[in-house]
């Protein structure tokens, strides 16, 4: 028999906001538990903010519920909370010593170690930090009171892969000491980083479940031939959302058949065949 | 006729100096027309300032440029690139005009380019009430709108969702269906893999260059992942598993092979250059 499930660290049921007559989020059912990292991803105004601001404790929902360890988000709450916005919420006119002092002051207590390079730039001001090491000043700063909970914001956007795959490690290293993980993003390379992901669309979850579970039977076409640039003209002209990888062509959720009719109508000669869709195409499937 | 060797943009040798910091040493880039060209960094690697080398806006240290005529050229920054207190319509009007389009050129090419990005229902609506995805979309249709043969992007999917971004990329791809040579800058290699050559620039110096096959292939040794990290290897993250690299090409315990992407590619180039001796 497997062990009950731990309580979830974060909790949105049925949550809904309103804002006037415009349903912004709609019915979300979301949980964190202890040592996940979950991914929520949505297109811009599909409700991601609106989530994470009731999340947080700075917006009630209009309908359903949101708990955080339980309880409804609070002043108290927020102290078992780690939050890095995409902004990094550092003071950038501080030092990386002076931004951990001040984080210190706020929650009381933090230990906090600068390592390595950010050893190094302890008293460098923020803004004269490369953003890989503000990054990481960010993430430090966030950890230091180790908060049960981490919601971060497209938390390795803009740094070069190596650097990415370090913060990932420290992301990761922190599910295993038992902290749960919300990352929003928009990104392919860090929903692949997430044990769970819960697609947002309009508001609505349009998809949960591990990335193969979210892709599923999705299927894209794909369009082999010596003219590309004709194909590619032909779909593109019949509004299908068609793409280039490489000297293919991908029309993700379309039908075989009348692709293959509409590229014969405009004379291009080409091998069309249904292949299992990406995650970025199951997601613009799930978004239109 | 032009020849195929006029229809390839890029540069050989190239070298750009700010003062004293040095921003690209001594890289080499192609492009050819009917194609679309990844450069692919973080903050800080010389993308900006490759686009800008290949823009004419920067002057090299060293090295040679090939570009087309200013006027063959359309290029969209990193900033915003659009007039916020413009109409979608006047923006692109504007665009026009300042490539030398006559008033029945502009008229054909605006409606065109209103129907290929989809903003043909915001066309009367001022810039600063559009979306971020928007306003890319109108800054390529700028760039676009005399017909570029070199078209020059940086970063336009930064902060942009996954469906505009599936737009822009769809938009890119149309211009080299017509001809265009499209260099497009990233901090997302999941993109690079679509374009038909990469390059992945690290602290102004080629880490990989190539098409995304070549540059796989080209990886010495063995991509490697397993449930825990395994030891005497240089390793990273992927989701709950971790990865690594595997020098000599054996297969280290508690892992087995995998077909490694271009994030694990440079990964691994990028491992071998900070730690000579791991390699």
């Amino acid at each position: 028999m497997s062990p009950p499930a731990p309580a979830p660290l974060a909790s949105a049921a049925g949550a809904t906001r309103r804002f006037g007559e415009l349903t912004v989020v709609d019915g979300v059912d979301l949980t964190v538990a202890a040592g996940e990292v979950v991914g929520l991803i949505g297109a811009n105004g599909a409700g991601k903010t609106t989530l994470i601001r009731m999340l947080l404790g700075l917006l009630a929902p209009t309908a359903g519920q949101v708990r955080l360890f339980g309880e409804p988000p609070s002043r108290r709450t927020r102290a078992r909370l780690g939050y890095v916005p995409q902004s990094l919420g550092l003071y950038e006119d501080l030092t990386v010593a002076e931004n951990l002092a001040f984080s210190t002051a706020a929650y009381g207590s933090s230990d906090a170690v600068l390592e390595g390079e950010l050893a190094e730039a302890r008293d460098t001001l923020i803004r004269d930090l490369p953003l890989g090491l503000r990054r990481r000043a960010a993430f430090a700063i966030a950890l230091g009171h180790h908060p049960d909970l981490l919601v971060l914001d497209e938390p390795t956007s803009g740094v070069d892969p190596l650097q990415r795959a370090r913060l990932w490690e420290t992301i990761r290293a922190s599910a295993e000491e038992g902290a749960g993980v919300l990352v929003t993003t928009h990104h392919l390379g860090e929903a692949e980083q997430c044990d769970r992901l819960v697609v947002l669309a309009a508001g609505r979850v349009a998809a949960a479940g591990t990335m193969a579970e979210v892709v599923g039977d999705t299927t894209a076409v794909e369009i082999r031939t010596p003219s590309w640039e004709a194909a590619f003209t032909a779909l593109d002209l019949a509004r299908l959302p068609v793409s280039l990888v490489g000297r293919t062509l991908r029309v993700p959720g379309a039908n075989p058949a009348s692709v293959a009719r509409l590229l014969a109508e405009a004379g291009v000669d080409a091998d069309v065949a249904p292949v299992p869709a990406s995650f970025e195409e199951t997601f613009v499937v799930l978004a239109a | 006729m032009t020849g195929p060797e006029n229809r390839l943009w890029g540069c050989r040798g190239l070298r750009v100096r700010y003062g004293g910091t040095v921003a690209l040493d001594d890289v080499t880039f192609e492009v050819a027309a009917g194609s679309v060209a990844a450069v692919v960094g973080g903050d800080g690697a010389g993308k900006t300032t490759l686009v800008r080398a290949l823009a004419g806006t920067v002057r090299p240290a060293a090295g040679t440029v090939r570009r087309p005529d200013r006027r063959r050229l359309g290029y969209v920054s990193a900033g915003p690139g659009v007039w916020a207190d413009l109409t979608v319509d006047e923006n692109l009007s504007f665009a026009g005009r300042a490539y030398g389009l006559s008033a029945d050129q502009l008229e054909v090419r605006v409606g065109a380019l209103l129907e290929r990005t989809g903003l043909a229902a915001a066309r009367d609506r001022l810039v600063a009430r559009l979306s971020g995805g928007m306003r890319q979309k109108l800054a390529l249709a700028m760039a676009v709108a005399h017909e570029p043969e070199l078209l020059l992007l940086d970063e336009p999917t930064t902060g942009v969702d996954p469906v505009s971004r599936a737009e822009l990329w769809r938009l890119l791809a149309s211009a080299a269906a017509d001809g265009a040579a499209v260099v497009v800058a990233t901090t997302y290699l999941d993109e690079a893999e679509r374009a038909a050559s990469v390059l992945v620039l690290d602290r102004g110096r080629a880490l990989l260059a190539g098409t995304p096959d070549e540059v796989l292939a080209a990886t010495p040794g063995l991509v490697v992942e397993g449930p825990a990290r395994p030891d005497g290897v240089p390793s990273w993250r992927r989701g709950a598993r971790w990865r690594a690299w595997s020098a000599d090409g054996s297969t280290p315990p508690g892992t087995s092979p995998v077909s490694l992407d271009l994030e694990d590619a440079a990964i691994v180039a990028q491992l071998r250059q900070d730690q000579p001796r791991a390699a």
